[in-house]
């Protein structure tokens, strides 16, 4: 089976799973409109409209980072409880292969959260976004949903050996919405924390989707971001196959 | 008298230590140490980039919210983790009574969800550079016990309801969304529209929130008793809806045979 095709239905059988599960699909699009919400009343005391119509974009991308975060961590726990994890790593797929399609699937829910939210503040607060370059949100959004899966893969394999990953997950959330820009920008965070910003593809994806939306230069955003991430991927790879190989050679891999 | 005695504080606490696998240090402390620490840092920072409000309004709000994490989510696991362990129907077929039975469970709870708050407020506060004086501590971890029990009670009820709800982890988060924006966390009641301050004033954790702000303003427990009295009596009254709805649910699933079917 070719690569395109063994992501794509990979991608397309996990959605279907995904979307009929309470947790993975209903609270991964309703859970970030609570914290949008309480962010749009923040801002409506005393922030610009402007100031306003940012938030609403930033907080909108927060739910691709929040479908992604918990069920990410523990994916490959999932797999491990279902009895399927012997062989999916046993098949002659790579196992980056079989993953990535999982978080993809998470990252496309959180889509729907992005879209959501959207929808939410400009019908809930009357928040009108007007995209400045409509074609570059949408790569934007794209593209930032996919290096948030990306950065999921690398959660899912390094939490392979952490038997409460999702606390795990659940912990980097906030964590993530704070020092990649979502709503607060780098500026007024402390200096130190800027580096760790920009080691992380997603701070380059919410600035892409800000610049598109509000006026700026989101291309080259988006391709470091695609880079970053690029980047991210091989370490999840090469992680993937020291994983695989240790599990074969000390027969644990169901142990854990 | 004495068995009842014996099923609130034995088996209380031995229903937590078995039930909570939250206790372990692998969930506890990113989730009760890391998390909340980070839900004040992200709205204080929103605050300071909005220009509204000050460190203190977001490290109190947060810090008293955060306690709903342990009371909802392990009140609704006394249901959900004794039907995971198949231990539900065990349970409700014995002769114990129903109150000191769910009561005992929520007397840890309670002391989780205070612990958890004056940590992320005592932690919070130095992170933040938030000056809290050493006088009005005791006000405060008063607050914070007495919000933590009216957040319990809410947790029975989500109890209750975990005998018809089989997802009660996604119930316990929305409720946890629902308390973050209505109950003034980051917002204060007068900006939000007048029919979200109507339900707020019917919530657990408005009071406590406001009389926590209140004491940390320099007010005294004669100004704040009021407000504290109002969140006992709120936290008392989802207490006994959560009993009712025990009892309701439990006749019905025992009509139905549907108590392992959720």
């Amino acid at each position: 089976m070719s690569v395109p095709r063994l992501i794509g239905l990979g991608w397309w059988l996990q959605m279907k799973m995904r979307s009929r599960s309470a947790f993975d699909g209903a609270l991964s699009i309703v859970y970030p409109i609570f914290f949008a919400t309480s962010v749009f009343f923040i801002y409506r005391q005393g922030a610009s409209s402007s100031a306003l119509v940012a938030a609403a974009v930033g907080a909108s991308v927060m739910g691709v980072w929040s479908a992604v975060a918990t069920t990410a961590a523990t994916s490959l726990q999932s797999e491990r409880r279902q009895g399927t994890l012997e062989l999916l790593v046993a098949s002659p797929t790579p196992l980056p292969l079989i993953v990535v399609p999982i978080t993809l699937s998470m990252a496309t829910i959180g889509l729907y959260s992005l879209v959501a939210t959207l929808l939410w503040g400009r019908f809930a607060f009357g928040i009108n976004v007007s995209l400045r370059h409509p074609l570059a949100f949408a790569v934007a959004c794209v593209v930032t949903a996919l290096s948030v899966s990306v950065l999921g893969f690398v959660l899912a394999v390094t939490a392979v050996r952490y038997r409460s990953a999702w606390a795990l997950g659940t912990a980097l959330e906030l964590p993530i919405w704070l020092i990649c820009g979502f709503l607060v920008p780098l500026s007024i965070l402390p200096h130190w924390v800027r580096p760790l910003s920009w080691l992380i593809p997603t701070t380059w994806g919410v600035s892409a989707v800000k610049s598109a939306a509000l006026g700026g230069t989101p291309w080259r955003d988006i391709a470091i971001c695609l880079a970053v991430a690029a980047v991210y991927a091989a370490i999840g790879t090469i992680l993937a196959g020291r994983l695989v190989d240790s599990a074969r050679i000390n027969a644990t891999l169901s142990l854990i | 008298m004495k068995a009842s005695a014996r099923v609130f504080f034995l088996g209380g606490l031995m229903s937590y230590r078995a039930l909570f696998t939250w206790l372990s240090p692998w969930i506890l402390i990113p989730t009760f140490m890391v998390g909340p620490i980070f839900q004040i840092l992200f709205f204080a920072y929103v605050g300071r980039s909005a220009g509204v409000g000050s460190d203190s309004f977001f490290l109190i709000g947060n810090a008293v919210q955060y306690a709903a994490i342990p009371c909802l989510f392990a009140m609704g696991n006394t249901i959900d983790g004794e039907r995971y362990e198949h231990t539900l129907g065990l349970i409700l077929v014995s002769p114990a009574r129903r109150v000191p039975l769910f009561l005992g469970r929520a007397l840890p709870v309670i002391i989780n969800g205070f612990v958890v708050s004056l940590f992320a407020l005592t932690v919070g506060a130095l992170v933040l550079g938030v000056s809290l004086p050493l006088s009005m501590l005791p006000l405060l971890a008063i607050v914070l016990a007495v919000s933590a029990f009216a957040c319990t009670g809410l947790g029975l009820v989500t109890a209750g309801i975990a005998l018809r709800v089989r997802e009660t982890a996604v119930v316990s988060n929305v409720i946890f969304g629902l308390l973050l924006i209505f109950c003034g966390v980051n917002a204060p009641l007068s900006s939000l529209p007048r029919w979200m301050a109507v339900v707020a004033n019917w919530l657990p954790l408005t009071h406590g929130i406001a009389a926590a702000r209140k004491i940390a303003a320099g007010a005294t427990f004669a100004d704040v008793g009021s407000t504290v009295a109002v969140e006992v009596g709120i936290g008392s009254l989802y207490l006994m809806i959560g009993l009712v709805l025990l009892r309701i649910f439990e006749v019905e699933s025992r009509r139905h045979a549907t108590l392992e079917l959720g």
